[in-house]
């Protein structure tokens, strides 16, 4: 039996960026609010501290900061006729745990989607007919409009104190920026971030093959900022330990460094660390939330009872507590119906190392912050185009290495072998003059057979199924990675590479290699409750005192990194609760 | 959905067994904070070995040796502690998959679905160095791996790195890659983990190690960068001499 705490106006599943940014934005109108977090309290001093937050091994290898298998995980096949089996230890992807969620160790790239990216379907459908598309791509629009988000990536922007050059300011295009992106109301908060050789190199080559290079959008600090909620962060050390790894120096926006000081002080907010939200309640009508369930970590269970459930967590877990919870019609690929579950998608990564003389060439790789890089965005969702091409989608191409980690980031040219006095001579011949950062930051559309649903076979501590990834790359990406890593192939060769490597992604999708932690989908937005899991203010379909935050919502994946639309998105549906819900608690779009 | 109770409670006696001093608090107020909260890490110390039997170290030892060859600028694997460092770490967390998960069944899978293994690699050396020796001395007349000729020795990895030789009844091939990877990794972490002896594979490719501020350096393109590396416990520069 579970024992019942005092009830609460708000209950917020997970405390990273959109459980902080909600708490906050809800606590602003006085309600009583309480966030469930599964990991542990984490903060600079204690967990990620200057005098030994340089572990390479500790923090990256043996994963310090992330959830634990043990904890929880997923099963995984390629094709839906074979049997799923256990993630044992992270490869593709690496979930967070803790307050502070993905935040904590994220790199920072703060971008923004393109407008066409949130009507995607009307819009390549218009260009390109809708036999352009394949038969069993499941993309759609979202429902929201870059316009709606605009004021709200601003918002995150300025809570962040991102740093960056605006390409595009209310309509106008601007020298240096990205002249691709959607117009924004106001500049960068912060200047970019300075570069190093490598990353001014790569700008210095695509500006001469006649693209737009611009500093990547980042949240590390490029000069001290005082955020609009009077946290300061300080300038950011390019000390080459930012992914994987907490900021020891205040440097790197996070929920630590922009909101938890200040909403850990008010009177109406607390959290409860190392507990498990296990379900959330529906009262007999299956059609109103009550509260959550959560277990502590002396095995006790006890109910939050609560009018409004904010579901927070990373991307696949909100799944997986809606599935548990029965909440929405979980997705079934054979009959087509469905949606929770429906449209998860991953990215799909490609890269290219460039080998220098290095007489000449000295790259300093360490020298790096976890968003520093320059950026080609000709090649990003619908801005070229496509019809001679035979796929749709596409990426940004980045120079943005981001370290010089010796156990991970010893780079040697394709043909040395992997042991040996060869290696030993190859690794120190090259390990300065080597750029080993050059990505393709591609995107992955939603298809039929890439979904999620609970594993028949195994079950996590609490004897709960674990979720299932059925995930496979489909042509269509395939066609896009090769067609973008020969464009990124052009500009490391101009930049006077001796030799470079292609690492173009190909399938089968392998859970082993990691890309990236930017799992989506699965609880999708959209303006058709046939077709998605949740409206678009992020409210439940089912449940309108649920809103659901997180990537779970994206109907397909765009080219650039989830964070910036992530948290757009928290803000856009914290206006929504606060303008519209509070006062007439109820569905906010009637379908 | 109710929780069953038996799995639950094997699930929290995991829990805590694994989880560091973790306990769920409710946090409000202020920011929670305890004097040394955090946990800073632990140096291995030179000694004994702690998991190996004196064979199977040498034999370790013998094998960082030729994954890393001493040359006349930096020494080999086994001066650099390799095999220290991959013996307290199988000592450790990581020999026995600790936060892996462990539930079975253990189902054989493609590649794609990664290794379903309920053994660690603590056990995984184990098994693998009986199995190298045991191939050595038949092959060998009864000569055992750290015995061989650098010529032989390098041969027989290379034929265990391609699966041409098989060492029954280990997997060869996986076991050579684990091997791989924990020697290149002892060869570049932090000294304090028993590898990467007076940071000589940091000096040997110019990496400057646990500094934190390069301020000064972003924009000094293609230079090179003067200062030697430090680790986490500092710099054998830093301390007076006496």
């Amino acid at each position: 039996m579970s024992r019942k705490l005092p009830k609460k106006d708000v209950v917020i599943i997970g405390l990273g960026w959109t459980g902080s940014i909600i708490a906050n934005e809800l606590t602003d109108e006085s309600l009583d609010v309480i966030a469930i977090e599964r990991g542990p309290w984490r903060d600079t001093p204690t967990d990620f501290p200057v005098n030994y937050m340089q572990d390479e091994l500790r923090y990256h290898i043996r994963h310090e900061l992330f959830l634990r298998p043990d904890q929880t995980t997923f099963t995984f096949r390629n094709k839906m006729s074979q049997t799923a089996l256990p993630i044992r230890t992270w490869g593709a992807f690496m979930p967070p745990n803790g307050v502070g969620g993905g935040g904590v160790h994220w790199n920072a790239e703060t971008w923004r989607f393109l407008p066409s990216d949130f009507v995607l379907k009307t819009h390549l459908t218009e260009r390109y007919g809708a036999a352009f598309l394949p038969d069993d791509m499941t993309i759609q629009d979202w429902g929201v409009t870059y316009n709606d988000l605009e004021p709200h990536y601003d918002q995150f922007e300025y809570l962040c104190g991102t740093s960056g050059t605006a390409g595009n300011l209310n309509g106008q295009i601007q020298p240096g920026g990205n002249p691709f992106e959607g117009p924004r109301s106001r500049p960068y908060p912060n200047p970019a971030q300075k570069q190093g050789f490598g990353h001014t190199l790569y700008g210095k080559a695509a500006q001469e093959l006649g693209y737009k290079p611009f500093p990547q959008p980042s949240g590390n600090m490029s000069q001290a900022y005082t955020n609009p909620l009077g946290l300061r962060m300080g300038q950011c050390t390019y000390c080459g330990f930012c992914e994987w790894f907490g900021c020891g120096n205040y440097s790197k926006a996070s929920p630590q460094t922009t909101i938890l000081p200040v909403l850990i002080r008010k009177p109406n907010f607390s959290v409860r660390d190392n507990a498990e939200v296990t379900r959330i309640n529906l009262d007999r009508s299956g059609k109103r939330a009550t509260g959550v369930t959560f277990v502590d970590t002396s095995g006790e269970e006890w109910e939050q009872p609560a009018d409004l459930v904010i579901l927070a967590a990373f991307s696949i877990f909100n799944v997986q507590l809606l599935m548990l919870s029965k909440i929405g019609q979980p997705y079934d690929p054979i009959a087509n119906t469905g949606v929770i579950g429906r449209n998860f998608t991953h990215q799909t990564m490609s890269s290219v190392d460039g080998f220098f003389d290095k007489s000449k060439f000295n790259f300093n790789p360490f020298i790096a912050s976890g968003a520093i890089g320059m950026v080609i965005d000709e090649f990003n969702g619908d801005n070229f185009d496509h019809s001679p091409l035979g796929f749709v989608g596409g990426g940004y191409l980045a120079y943005g290495q981001t370290n010089g980690r010796p156990i991970t980031t010893t780079p040697t040219p394709p043909d040395t072998p992997k042991w040996g006095a060869q290696w030993k001579q190859a690794v120190r011949d090259n390990y300065l003059s080597t750029i080993s950062g050059a990505d393709v930051h591609g995107s992955m559309y939603s298809y039929r057979d890439v979904y999620l649903d609970l594993d028949p076979i195994y079950k996590d501590r609490f004897g709960r199924p674990l979720m299932r990834m059925t995930i496979d790359f489909h042509d269509n990406e395939l066609k896009a990675a090769a067609y973008l890593t020969d464009k990124l192939d052009g500009i490391v060769k101009a930049m006077g590479a001796n030799q470079t490597h292609k690492k173009p992604r190909k399938g089968p999708y392998d859970i082993t290699t990691y890309q990236t932690t930017h799992l989506n989908g699965g609880a999708v937005m959209g303006a058709d409750p046939k077709t998605s899991a949740i409206n678009r203010y992020l409210q439940s379909w089912d449940v309108p005192n649920l809103f659901v935050m997180g990537a779970s919502a994206f109907p397909q994946n765009a080219g650039y990194n989830p964070t910036g639309t992530v948290a757009a998105l928290a803000f856009w549906s914290a206006a929504a609760i606060r303008e519209q819900y509070l006062k007439n608690p109820g569905p906010l779009v009637h379908a | 959905m109710t929780l069953r109770r038996r799995e639950f409670l094997a699930g929290s006696a995991l829990l805590l067994l694994s989880a560091s001093s973790s306990r769920a608090a409710l946090l409000s107020g202020q920011l929670p904070w305890l004097p040394d909260a955090g946990s800073s890490p632990v140096q291995v110390r030179p000694g004994p070995w702690v998991y190996f039997t004196s064979d199977e170290g040498r034999a370790v030892e013998a094998l960082a040796d030729r994954i890393i060859p001493p040359d006349p600028k930096t020494p080999g694997g086994k001066d650099a502690g390799c095999a220290i460092y991959v013996d307290r770490q199988l000592a450790g967390p990581y020999g026995h998959n600790e936060g892996h998960f462990v539930q079975p069944p253990f189902m054989h899978g493609t590649k794609q679905q990664g290794a379903q293994s309920a053994k660690g690699p603590a056990q995984d050396y184990r098994d693998g160095l009986a199995a190298l020796d045991k191939y050595c001395q038949a092959k060998y007349s009864g000569k055992r791996f750290p015995d061989l000729s650098d010529a032989d020795k390098d041969a027989l990895l290379k034929g265990i790195e391609s699966g041409s030789i098989k060492l029954d009844p280990a997997d060869g091939e996986s076991f050579f890659k684990q091997v791989l990877k924990d020697i290149q990794a002892g060869f570049f972490a932090d000294p304090l983990y028993g590898g990467n002896r007076d940071m000589v594979a940091w000096k040997m490719i110019g990496y400057p190690g646990a500094r934190y501020n390069y301020l000064d350096w972003i924009e000094r393109h293609n230079e090179r960068y003067p200062l030697p590396p430090v680790g986490i416990t500092g710099s054998a520069a830093w301390s007076p001499k006496t």
